[in-house]
């Protein structure tokens, strides 16, 4: 894990690191079992190319839960992600990069805790914000 | 131009219709399996000393993983995006997710969900009239405490 960061070391309109990961058939297919979401074409070339797909997409879960990983790393040991959501307005396809990327656009303190709220996104190569949504986390102080 | 609304009063009597509920587990494979298929590095994932070292009860589950109902072969599973009314949409689409944390979810948690249609909606949008659905399942622990809220937009159009 990296450093720790702290709530009072980070500013509203800062990016924090992107994540990216690539959506190989191998990872379509351990997110498969790892979720429970078993629909094919996820995985199957021809299924998907029969529903009038140009290949295997990405699950939306999937990236989902990339941007869920892109604040857990951020936040370190002493962080919480509160909450993660996001849209699927674009299609991510296999083989592809998915670029996860977040930046600061609230701080507060609510009920004793740091919060700090972000806009979040997933993009793909050609830099399509195929994945908008919002992230909250709370951080701890250099105080406590 | 105006559309038909295709939102029938049935369908309106769906709206906030709680579910029986669901028994979900959380076990320290799933949780694993879950982390690697999202390409986490934090131990926490994996090593149970370790997550205990950092303050966990055991493995906590990586955000997005909320459980695995309890699969039975000889009880149908009916899949989340089947509606128990009937649109004049043939298609449909994952729109979005949201989830909330209240509290830590760790394996060796069983947790009880429940599922309601929040809200329909229509639209019309570049490929023509559609319908979104907002399902919303909340989650309790084995203690009763709702450790989470999980928001699923789908797309009928």
């Amino acid at each position: 894990m990296s450093d720790q960061v702290y709530f009072e070391d980070v500013k509203e309109g800062q990016e924090i690191p992107s994540l990216t990961e690539k959506c190989t058939s191998q990872r379509l297919v351990m997110w498969a079992a790892g979720s429970g979401d078993f629909y094919q074409i996820h995985y199957d070339k021809d299924f998907a190319q029969n529903t009038g797909l140009p290949d295997r997409i990405a699950h939306g879960a999937l990236k989902h839960a990339l941007l869920g990983r892109l604040l857990h790393d951020w936040v370190g040991d002493q962080g919480r992600v509160k909450r993660v959501a996001c849209q699927y307005r674009g299609m991510d396809m296999v083989e592809e990069n998915i670029i996860c990327h977040g930046r600061i656009t609230k701080k507060s303190q609510q009920g004793g805790e740091n919060i700090v709220e972000l806009e979040i996104w997933a993009e793909n190569p050609k830099g399509q914000k195929t994945t908008p949504g919002t992230g909250v986390v709370s951080l701890p102080s250099r105080g406590q | 131009m105006a559309e038909a609304s295709v939102i029938t009063d049935e369908m309106r009597a769906v709206i906030g219709q709680e579910s029986e509920p669901t028994t979900v587990e959380v076990d320290k494979t799933a949780v694993r399996m879950f982390a690697r298929a999202v390409g986490y590095t934090d131990l926490i994932y994996y090593d149970e000393e370790y997550a205990k070292s950092k303050g966990y009860r055991s493995l906590p589950a990586p955000m997005g993983f909320l459980g695995h109902p309890i699969f039975r072969p000889d009880i149908a599973s009916r899949p989340m995006y089947v509606m128990s009314f009937k649109t004049p949409y043939k298609r449909v689409l994952n729109g979005g997710t949201d989830i909330e944390y209240y509290e830590p979810i760790c394996a060796g948690d069983v947790l009880t969900s429940t599922s309601k249609i929040a809200d329909l909606t229509e639209r019309s949008a570049s490929m023509g009239p559609m319908l979104i659905i907002t399902g919303e399942t909340n989650y309790k622990n084995q203690k009763g405490k709702v450790v989470a809220r999980f928001l699923g937009t789908l797309i009928q159009y």
